[in-house]
């Protein structure tokens, strides 16, 4: 690729729409550094107050769950329903638990 | 991931049926992921190439409001093009792959942006009448199947109605004015009026990618469906300021409720879609212009970030 055509890195940006609030995923912006990407992702994604925190990461770093596995990956959960705290008989009668 | 076996096929058409939304490493067919690209490419494409008309008014916006809100409106549809390019890479396109297409005319954009800006009016009309036409289509797809678009239409939505109220108070401002205004206004609604229309593309009856589209929830309503309502919605709002409609055949059905408009002229949709609306050439050439002259800082940040390491 030249380097007239070339795009730069592609970063994943997660935004905080407010503290105390996890940081979600919205899209990603290209860029060379870290520094460019911080400031991208603020010019695109946060025009109008939407956030109160940033994140940036390559996306390369980023490893993602096959679909395909989700069998293997997410069926134990489904098996062990003593997690549930539905699961348990509780007395008749029994309050506030 | 592309798809072979027919069992995944269903799988995949069992999950659109029950109304799943599909991401980037689902299993989905070739088919799918193409149509996507295209879809997906031309509608980030028409964001940024959208960008041409209105900035032709920056420097002669009439007031430091009108320049700050233009330059507002047209930063978010560069936005709009970055959030729709961005979702479009999760299919595995590259963006350099994009600009290239588009700038060798492999991929098409919306054939309105191919049409001048000659007075102060037709930004409001643009905002008013472009930006509305996109709004009804965008609505709709907020809906659509694959996850990625999906979100960025409900990012761009957001964003859009500042757009068309801006342009629906220039419209009404300039309607309020000198008789010089009021004509520059309606001037503006005669041209932008029916390319606004064929936004929405061919009839139903002659829409030769729908099959697919909606079996597939990629499309959740149809061209006609949506301009209809795009038409009920404005030609109130166009008669409330006093502008007329440059359609001597519509008129509102009683009985449905709707309004019903004359024959549009879809000679004139395929010459501008083919390359010969008045500003097709220059479109491209200042977007190939300016990429080529922003490669050095390309080049430059590339360059510094590998010093740094
Ligand atoms: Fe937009
Ligand atoms: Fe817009």
């Amino acid at each position: 690729m030249s380097t007239n055509n070339n795009q730069l890195e592609v970063w994943e940006v997660f935004i905080q729409s407010k503290s105390g609030l996890p940081h979600i995923h919205v899209g990603s912006v290209h860029a060379s550094d870290i520094k460019m990407a911080m400031q991208n992702a603020r010019d695109i994604y946060t025009r109008r107050g939407e956030g109160t925190s940033i994140w940036v990461v390559p996306t390369l770093s980023i490893s993602a769950s096959n679909p395909l596995d989700n069998e293997m990956l997410f069926d134990p959960s489904n098996d062990k329903i003593y997690r549930m705290p539905t699961f348990y008989v509780m007395p008749e009668g029994a309050q506030n638990i | 991931m592309s798809l072979t076996s027919n069992a995944t096929l269903e799988t995949f058409q069992e999950r659109i049926d029950q109304g799943e939304y599909i991401e980037p490493k689902d299993v989905f067919p070739d088919e799918y992921r193409k149509h996507l690209i295209r879809q997906m490419s031309q509608h980030a494409h028409s964001e940024v190439i959208g960008m041409q008309p209105e900035g032709n008014w920056i420097t002669r916006a009439p007031s430091l409001r009108a320049k700050q809100i233009l330059l507002a409106k047209i930063q978010d549809e560069g936005g709009h093009g970055l959030y729709l390019y961005s979702a479009a890479e999760t299919l595995g396109i590259s963006r350099s792959e994009m600009i290239n297409q588009l700038q060798t005319g492999k991929a098409k954009y919306s054939s309105i942006f191919n049409y001048p800006t000659l007075n102060w009016a037709d930004i409001g009309a643009i905002g008013w009448l472009v930006d509305g036409a996109a709004i009804v289509n965008q609505v709709s797809l907020q809906r659509t199947s694959y996850g990625p678009y999906s979100r960025a239409m409900v990012r761009i939505c957001k964003e859009e109605s500042f757009h068309q109220r801006q342009g629906y108070e220039i419209m009404t401002k300039m309607m309020r004015g000198t008789n010089e205004q009021q004509k520059m206004a309606q001037d503006a609604m005669n041209r932008w009026w029916w390319p606004s229309l064929m936004m929405f593309g061919p009839h139903d009856s002659n829409s030769p990618n729908s099959g697919n589209a909606f079996k597939w929830k990629i499309k959740r309503e149809s061209n006609d469906v949506l301009r209809q309502k795009f038409i009920d919605k404005t030609i109130p709002q166009a008669l409330l300021i006093g502008l007329t409609i440059p359609d001597k055949d519509y008129k509102l059905n009683e009985k449905t409720g709707h309004y019903e408009i004359g024959k549009i002229n879809w000679e004139e949709f395929n010459n501008v879609i083919n390359g010969n609306g008045p500003c097709n050439k220059q479109r491209i050439n200042h977007h190939i212009k300016y990429h080529n002259e922003g490669a050095w800082v390309r080049e430059a940040a590339l360059a510094y970030s590998k010093k740094q390491k």
